[in-house]
């Protein structure tokens, strides 16, 4: 057996497994905040990756002004995704929701790929340095980079949730909105706030894999690999959404590994999570840390 | 009686459900300092009439004022910074937060430090602010006797502290009207005389308006300034406690016989 090899592919599952994880959290914030199933999200990552894409090329931006400004416009695009298209929902069966976020992914899928064309494009360089050694592996800088990134995102949804008056008013609506509103919380504006959040963390993450990957519309895969993710977790705990996240980064490198070292079939990389997610489904259902009574559709 | 004007009046509430009438035509007002009694039999409209005050329902005919100003048509959230506090007749606090957490919530509106103050906390005042906020919020902590439970997870606590946790959140939001629907349901005698002087505290120390619905006939009598009566949606009476005591209609429409009522020890006749 090869260890290094394995090694490396564990640490890569970690990285990717972390960028799983913040999206699956912001996945689990809207979910939480306005119990709406979310399948739009990986085109919060295409989006902001697109858009900050074009503000690095076309605009010639330094990285660090293109991404506050990707920022700052996915932030208005959250807010203005809610207010237009889902509050008008609120109310509605479940089911005409979910269509609807399904309908949001295809229109912003066919929507980027009308204003930036079909075919995958690098970012600039943003990193001196490609790679890097640590502890004798490989290590591309922007994962490293993107693993810094993931752990504060981390750290920023836990103080967000627990210290800040948003956070809490967040936690409160999610848990009663009748008995929140009654406490001077307004509902509309922490949902609001939940769809920017969540547009903005997504963002974080498409970029960090656009620029490893370049820009393409593979980006919204990560919206459906974030399923398996959330299900493990519990599709209404944030801390489940991290977990699940790791975990599902790891199981599709070793899933990577046994494929290429036995079973040569080729596709476990992409086939593993689901897999998983059909047997957490059976097994399991609720998640790891999954309230029992949430709603299955 | 003063000619104060009302902190809240209901001016021809009606709200209907489809051919159900849950309330008809009710005007009241609650002037200020005052403890004002909503009771009636079951399915009378009392708590429907709350949720218009609170703004979880919107009358389908009349209007509600707060100090003067029209509310009819003003969100719950708004409402709730506007100075109207409540609590409900199902416990409702948040299960998983922590009691401390729970109040805080009440403080919402009252907490100025938005995000971006919040990210920068040792900088900004937000820290100076909270340290503010916190010691109003053991002041409410200290009054309603919760010193014990304040770290513990509210869904953990017996009923009765439970009441008084959602008591201690109302009061937090700094209300001028505190709406308290069945303060006292499902608790024992002894926990009712402690939730009665809390709300006579409430009223004579905090200053806070009260409006509250409330079966157990004793403790409305012996702490209500006034007493409104509905039934089947309706206002039948409205007076001090011993007028509404006196009156035929609420003897036939609640209390039952004129005899079964006074004694401060029995439950009401018809709760």
């Amino acid at each position: 057996m090869d260890t290094t090899l394995l090694f490396q592919l564990v640490l890569n599952g970690l990285i990717v497994g972390a960028l799983y994880g913040v999206v699956a959290m912001s996945f689990v914030l809207i979910y939480k905040a306005s119990q709406v199933v979310n399948f739009a999200q990986g085109e919060f990552l295409l989006v902001g990756a697109w858009v900050c894409w074009w503000m690095l090329t076309t605009w010639q931006l330094p990285f660090w002004a293109g991404f506050l400004v990707t920022l700052a416009f996915m932030t208005l695009f959250g807010i203005l995704l809610q207010i237009i298209v889902l509050r008008p929902l609120i109310g509605e069966p479940v089911i005409s929701v979910i269509m609807a976020t399904v309908g949001l992914s295809i229109f912003f899928q066919a929507l980027m790929k009308w204003m930036f064309g079909v075919f995958a494009q690098p970012f600039p360089p943003i990193f001196t340095a490609e790679r890097m050694r640590v502890m004798g592996l490989e290590v591309q800088t922007v994962y490293i980079a993107s693993l810094g990134v993931s752990v504060l995102i981390m750290l920023g949804f836990w103080w967000f949730f627990t210290y800040s008056k948003h956070g809490l008013a967040m936690r409160a609506t999610a848990f009663d909105q009748q008995v929140a509103q009654s406490l001077g919380v307004s509902v509309p504006k922490v949902f609001a706030m939940s769809w920017a959040i969540s547009a903005v963390v997504s963002t974080v993450a498409g970029v960090v894999v656009g620029v490893v990957n370049g820009v393409s519309s593979a980006l919204s895969f990560y919206g459906i690999k974030v399923f398996p993710a959330v299900i493990l977790g519990g599709l209404d705990s944030i801390v489940g959404a991290v977990l699940g996240g790791l975990i599902i980064g790891v199981l599709e490198n070793l899933a990577q590994y046994v494929d290429a070292q036995w079973l040569n079939w080729g596709n476990m990389y992409q086939i593993a999570p689901f897999y998983a997610l059909i047997l957490i489904l059976l097994i399991k259902p609720y998640g790891l840390f999954g309230t029992r009574n949430i709603e299955r559709v | 009686m003063s000619a104060e004007a009302p902190i809240l009046a209901a001016d021809g509430v009606s709200l209907r459900f489809g051919g159900v009438r849950a309330l008809t035509d009710v005007s009241f007002d609650v002037r200020p300092g005052e403890i004002f009694s909503i009771i009636g039999p079951n399915g009378a409209g009392k708590t429907s009439m709350v949720n218009c005050v609170s703004g979880r329902y919107r009358p389908t005919e009349g209007r509600i004022l707060f100090a003067g100003q029209d509310i009819t048509r003003t969100s719950t959230s708004r409402r709730a910074a506007l100075g109207i506090g409540r609590t409900f007749q199902n416990l409702a606090l948040f299960g998983h937060m922590t009691v401390l957490d729970n109040i805080m919530v009440g403080r919402h509106h009252l907490l100025r430090s938005g995000f971006v103050r919040g990210m920068t906390y040792w900088l900004g005042g937000a820290q100076r602010e909270e340290l503010a906020h916190r010691r109003e919020v053991e002041e409410i902590i200290d009054f309603l006797e919760i010193q014990h439970v304040r770290k513990a997870v509210a869904g953990t606590l017996s009923y009765g502290l439970r009441k008084r946790v959602e008591l201690a959140r109302a009061v937090a939001l700094k209300p001028k009207l505190i709406l308290l629907d069945e303060p006292m349901a499902g608790m024992n005698l002894e926990e009712k005389e402690d939730m009665a002087r809390f709300i006579v505290d409430l009223n004579e120390e905090w200053g806070m308006t009260v409006l509250m619905i409330e079966h157990d006939m004793g403790v409305v009598m012996d702490i209500s300034h006034r007493v409104m009566v509905l039934d089947f949606g309706k206002r039948i009476a409205a007076g001090t406690p011993d007028e509404v005591l006196a009156d035929e209609h609420v003897k036939r429409a609640y209390l039952g016989e004129a005899d079964e009522v006074v004694h401060d020890d029995g439950e009401p006749a018809a709760a």
